[in-house]
């Protein structure tokens, strides 16, 4: 694996690893339970940069590499998901477009409050009814002097609960299908802000995924990110960078359940040997093993791709796709092995399964990705 | 105020050692290397010294190239250069050849302490240290707990602590400090750190350039020789005491104590 990282690259890994054992790990089992989002952990994490990992020095950023983000979010992911999911979309698709789609005074006014963390930063595109189609989004945004009002409802906001920025996609023209969409940027406190109850999830419990209501909610129009109409546009150019963290993510709770399905089978005897040792469990590692391999490695490439500034949506919906579908596979058979004790929560690797499974479902469902891909491939 | 911390790279305490074919070594295939946890209290130590006195803190290790690894992630906690001796020479050294390599790279160097972890947790002998202040001919306080620097820099007051108790010692300086657990808590080096690391001196010396004799150093300047290692017996299995009542087991488990465990 480590062939293809340079020894920046490297040193990033283990720093970001000898955290994550330390800080992160020993509470991961702890904060699912009680879906609890770690604020002194996250404050830790902001000092030391996680929150502006690719953002200029300039902007309080880390100035690291889209390889150095991955494998951060891949350790981070491999102690918790929840945590490395809030690094990853905080990182991904709400500093990103701004970085990239800002203007000078945005950037100046909003970048350093995200870098530093004080700020997490939350994506607003989900509504009840428009999730794989965008295009559906039923947000709307009128331009009334020099402000926008919003109205609308947002769902499964990652981040929602605690987020101090979100950026919102809503329609600033309605007869203007795809481009009649546009993002605005709106800071917790603003009043028509309403960040709803918490979501009960499955896995990923301690963020705080919530719903977002906005309810004539007034904006300045400084508050407009791009131009008007570019929402979409937006949105998807940071949801190529998104996918390739959670390709990263589900590829980290993979290597998790890969590595205590290989502690356990080496502890646990049945019929007088170490499981391990029965051909059925070793043939199970040595797919898993492969898989996670595979998985880190085609994340590697997307990453490395977008470094080199070439084309990488198509690598990085093939990592995402791929990544979170052996992530749901090798956490099953990583509870399969541990039987009962498994499907107990006593043991982390149900948490694991539990976290793997919505990596098919946020950032593009694993069927949207398949349409991408095919239109890649063979053209709309 | 100049400080030099000596670095030594380690096994990752979650590695599972094996013992290499020579039964002499340990395998080193599939070993995940970390900086000697008691140096990384060193280098804190020498961080906080700077904070406070200003200088600049050097990093010194001896090879193999992967100790650059440990030597830079140093680097990213803040130290501001690093200096590795590398060289096929210095293969099979002891802890007085790590000790003369150490002593010819920072005998020429400005610094006023020089700062250990108490003992490198591999082969823990623990005397490096030691053997580098005899060396430069300087005080050395090992195993401290706290430590403070008089304003004028001129001397250091160590606290150690001893079974019951604490020494409060005190030396002038330059003089040489070893690093015990609890003497600060390690700082993690931070994202923009590393970028700040990769452009931070590093220079890799061979034994020639440090004047040094290869025969003084390495496997042949050896005083002593590790003739085997073993590891420890593998812990047997747990005994479940049985019984159909809870009388019962209580009073098989105090059968058990008395006549086999041998502790009643």
């Amino acid at each position: 694996m480590n062939i293809f990282l340079s020894d920046k690259n490297r040193l990033v890994q283990r720093i970001a690893h000898g955290f994550c054992e330390i800080e992160i790990q020993p509470i991961a089992g702890k904060i699912d339970k009680e879906a609890h989002f770690p604020w002194d952990v996250v404050k830790k994490m902001g000092e030391l940069g996680y929150f502006g990992i690719q953002a200029p020095k300039s902007l309080g950023g880390a100035a690291l590499d889209t390889v150095d983000y991955i494998l951060i979010i891949e350790e981070i992911s491999k102690s918790c998901a929840a945590l490395g999911l809030c690094v990853a979309v905080h990182n991904s698709v709400a500093l990103y477009p701004l970085l990239a789609f800002g203007s000078e005074e945005q950037k100046k006014k909003w970048a350093p409050q995200l870098t530093s963390g004080n700020k997490i930063g939350a994506f607003c595109l989900t509504e009840p009814n428009a999730g794989s189609d965008a295009s559906g989004i039923e947000s709307e945004a009128i331009s009334k002097d020099r402000y926008y009002v919003i109205n609308g409802s947002k769902a499964f906001v990652t981040n929602g609960g605690v987020a101090g920025i979100y950026l919102i996609f809503a329609r600033t023209n309605p007869n203007n299908g795809n481009k009649g969409i546009s993002v605005l940027i709106v800071e917790r406190g603003t009043p028509g802000l309403i960040v709803g109850d918490l979501e009960e999830l499955c896995g990923v419990r301690a963020n705080p995924v919530s719903s977002v209501r906005l309810n004539d909610c007034e904006v300045p129009s400084q508050n407009l990110l791009g131009r008007e109409g570019a929402g979409l546009s937006i949105g998807f150019a940071a949801l190529d960078i998104g996918r390739i963290g959670i390709a990263a993510q589900a590829a980290g709770i993979a290597r998790a359940a890969l590595e205590e399905a290989i502690r356990y089978s080496k502890q646990r005897h049945q019929f007088g040997v170490p499981i391990a040792k029965h051909q059925a469990l070793s043939m199970m590692i040595a797919d898993m093993a492969t898989k996670v391999d595979a998985a880190r490695l085609m994340a590697y490439r997307a990453a490395t791709l977008r470094d080199k500034g070439e084309s990488f949506s198509q690598a990085s919906a093939m990592a995402k796709l791929f990544s979170s579908e052996i992530s749901s596979e090798v956490t099953d058979q990583a509870l399969q092995i541990h039987g009962g004790y498994g499907y107990s929560k006593s043991y982390p690797v149900e948490r694991y399964y539990r976290d793997a499974r919505v990596t098919r479902i946020y950032e593009g469902t694993s069927e949207v990705h398949k349409m991408v891909i095919a239109r890649g491939i063979m053209g709309n | 105020m100049n400080i030099i911390v000596c670095l030594k790279q380690v096994p990752d305490t979650e590695t599972q050692i094996s013992i290499a074919a020579d039964g002499k070594s340990i395998s080193t295939d599939n070993i995940k290397w970390v900086m000697n946890p008691y140096d990384e209290y060193a280098v804190e130590e020498a961080l906080q010294i700077r904070e406070k006195f200003g200088g600049e803190v050097t990093i010194v290790g001896v090879g193999p190239k992967r100790v650059t690894e440990s030597i830079r992630t140093a680097l990213a906690m803040g130290a501001d250069k690093g200096i590795l001796v590398d060289d096929q020479a210095i293969v099979g050294n002891d802890s007085l050849g790590t000790a003369r390599v150490l002593t010819a790279v920072i005998k020429d160097l400005d610094y006023d302490i020089i700062l250990c972890g108490k003992q490198g947790v591999d082969d823990d002998y623990g005397i490096v240290g030691s053997m580098l202040a005899e060396f430069l001919d300087i005080p050395q306080i090992s195993i401290a707990v706290k430590l403070d620097i008089s304003e004028d820099g001129s001397k250091v007051t160590v606290n150690r602590e001893v079974e019951g108790g604490t020494f409060v010692i005190e030396a002038p300086l330059p003089a040489l400090v070893t690093a015990q657990k609890g003497l600060n808590e390690p700082r993690y080096a931070s994202l923009p750190g590393i970028m700040k690391a990769k452009k931070k001196p590093l220079d890799v010396k061979a034994i020639a350039d440090l004047g040094l004799d290869a025969g003084s150093v390495g496997e042949a300047g050896a005083k002593i020789e590790i003739k085997e290692i073993t590891l420890p017996k593998p812990r047997q299995a747990g005994k479940i005491v049985e019984g159909e009542t809870p009388q019962e087991k209580a009073a098989n488990l105090a059968k058990f104590l008395h006549e086999e465990a041998k502790i009643l």
